[in-house]
């Protein structure tokens, strides 16, 4: 269900003025914005999955998940990746500069439908970004959750996202974090291999363990076959999708996935119901 | 005096292996222990052994010239290593080494083999878990490298 909340643009096809208020390199290919609004809104509210569009004025407009965290809607997070002119633009803005936001959109992570259940965080590459204010929202309620495990995979140590972060959770009693990268120079001493490969060993318990996964497609594939052969239920396993934007509202069909939009039917599904698309290869 | 046999037996790649099968693998088996950065085996090198990890981990490693070592997976609590000794020439491929201290069952190669052949039973047995760890280590491998993270993503 897409939400456009109270202090947004009343059209949603308007974006809102934001000023780049930080900008931080993550890794190499990586940043983060921090944004706050130009025109005297104070808040920005959101779920935890949910996503914008960024117009880096003069270049494009792009979708981006919200990065942050949803109980601290003062400033707004986005943690992006350089692929393409709009990403390579946004890198280049500077304190001060100019953003256009429109959103949020999009359905959000199960963190309330989750509640009493283990949670199971599964990451790949920049996909940890859209999971992060999951997390946060996990941790804010922990004593309400069983176990909370975060799975991640990067493709080399010098690409692991949040560092600092997951040095800190890793270090809290509370929170099982794995990290593991596909390859590695002799100095790593973490582990190796496809993420996919946790999986089978992390400590929870499949029958009532509630999952949420983002990657690349493919990477999620094969983590919903091994979340499925550790007997999680499909009806409790969430993925983020992704696909080209233009409107993110549903009206010009260039997100559709079968019958659904991922702009407003996604881009978190529930896997069950759309088990028999994402099978398929060109959707 | 106590034997390695209920150690193997709970361990999660010989577990519900008949206990005559069970028997004849334990004679082959002796307790090891490396400390971090000791090598547990060396590219080109005669297989005559496979681990069975208890604790710690331990870095698959291949030389590149220009580049040093480079792990390219690393093995913990209740996984194998090496299938070398099971396929000729019976060389390993790649260096292993223990990233922390690391405890293990070793199993020597060429008393199992001896074992398989006068025991079929045994032999595919060994055979069907032994393809079943390739198997992994085969989807696992495909998809580093897609580089699914990277760019050509
Ligand atoms: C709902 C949703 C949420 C998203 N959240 C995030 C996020 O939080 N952080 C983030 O960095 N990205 C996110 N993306 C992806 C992001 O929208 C794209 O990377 C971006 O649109 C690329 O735009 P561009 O103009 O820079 O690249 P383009 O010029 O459009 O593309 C340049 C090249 O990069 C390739 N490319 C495009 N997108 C990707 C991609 N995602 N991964 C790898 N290669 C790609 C293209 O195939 C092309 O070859 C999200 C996408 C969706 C649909
Ligand atoms: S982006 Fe236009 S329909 Fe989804």
């Amino acid at each position: 269900m897409a939400t456009i909340l109270e202090n947004h643009s009343a059209d949603p096809m308007m974006p809102v003025p934001f000023r780049v208020q930080r900008l931080r390199q993550d890794t190499y290919d990586t940043f983060t914005l921090e944004l706050q609004p130009a025109n005297g809104v104070r808040k920005f509210a959101f779920a935890a999955g949910q996503f914008n569009m960024l117009y880096v004025f003069g270049v494009g407009e792009v979708p981006i998940s919200i990065s942050g965290d949803p109980a601290k809607p003062q400033t707004l997070v986005h943690t992006t990746r350089a692929v393409g002119v709009v990403t390579k633009a946004m890198r280049k803005l500077q304190r001060g500069g100019m953003v256009g936001v429109r959103g949020p959109f999009g359905t959000h992570w199960p963190v309330a439908e989750a509640l009493g259940s283990d949670v199971v965080i599964v990451a790949g590459g920049i996909g940890l970004a859209p999971l992060r204010p999951a997390l946060y929202a996990l941790l804010a309620r922990r004593e309400k959750y069983g176990k909370v495990v975060l799975l991640y995979g990067a493709r080399t140590p010098e690409d692991i996202l949040y560092r600092r972060e997951l040095e800190r959770w890793r270090a809290r009693l509370d929170l099982e974090v794995y990290v593991t990268v596909d390859r590695a120079a002799g100095n790593w001493r973490g582990n190796v291999g496809v993420v996919t490969t946790l999986i089978p060993k992390a400590p929870f318990d499949p029958r009532s363990a509630v999952a949420m996964v983002c990657g690349p497609e493919i990477m999620m594939r094969f983590t919903m076959l091994e979340l499925q052969k550790r007997g999680v239920a499909t009806e409790n396993i969430f993925l983020s999708m992704e696909r080209n934007m233009k409107c993110a509202v549903g009206f010009c069909g260039h997100c559709q996935f079968g019958p659904a939009f991922i702009c407003k039917d996604g881009p978190v599904f529930r896997y069950d119901q759309i088990k028999e698309l994402f099978a398929k290869r060109e959707i | 005096m106590e034997t390695l046999e209920p150690i193997l037996a709970e361990h999660p790649f010989l577990q519900g292996l008949e206990p005559r099968h069970l028997h004849l693998i334990v004679g082959c088996a002796s307790n090891v222990r490396f400390e971090a950065g000791q090598f547990l085996c060396r590219e080109g090198e005669e297989a005559d052994q496979f681990y069975i990890i208890r604790h710690g981990k331990v870095a698959v490693e291949i030389f590149g010239a220009q580049k040093g070592p480079i792990t390219i997976q690393t093995i913990g609590e209740g996984e194998i290593l090496g299938w070398s000794w099971l396929i000729p020439p019976y060389h390993w491929h790649f260096d292993a080494r223990a990233v922390e201290l690391t405890r293990a069952i070793a199993l020597d190669g060429k008393c199992l083999r001896t074992k398989c052949e006068n025991d079929h039973d045994l032999g595919y047995e060994l055979l069907k878990r032994f393809s079943h760890v390739m198997e992994q280590r085969l989807e696992a491998t495909r998809l580093q490298l897609l580089d699914v993270y990277g760019n050509n993503s």
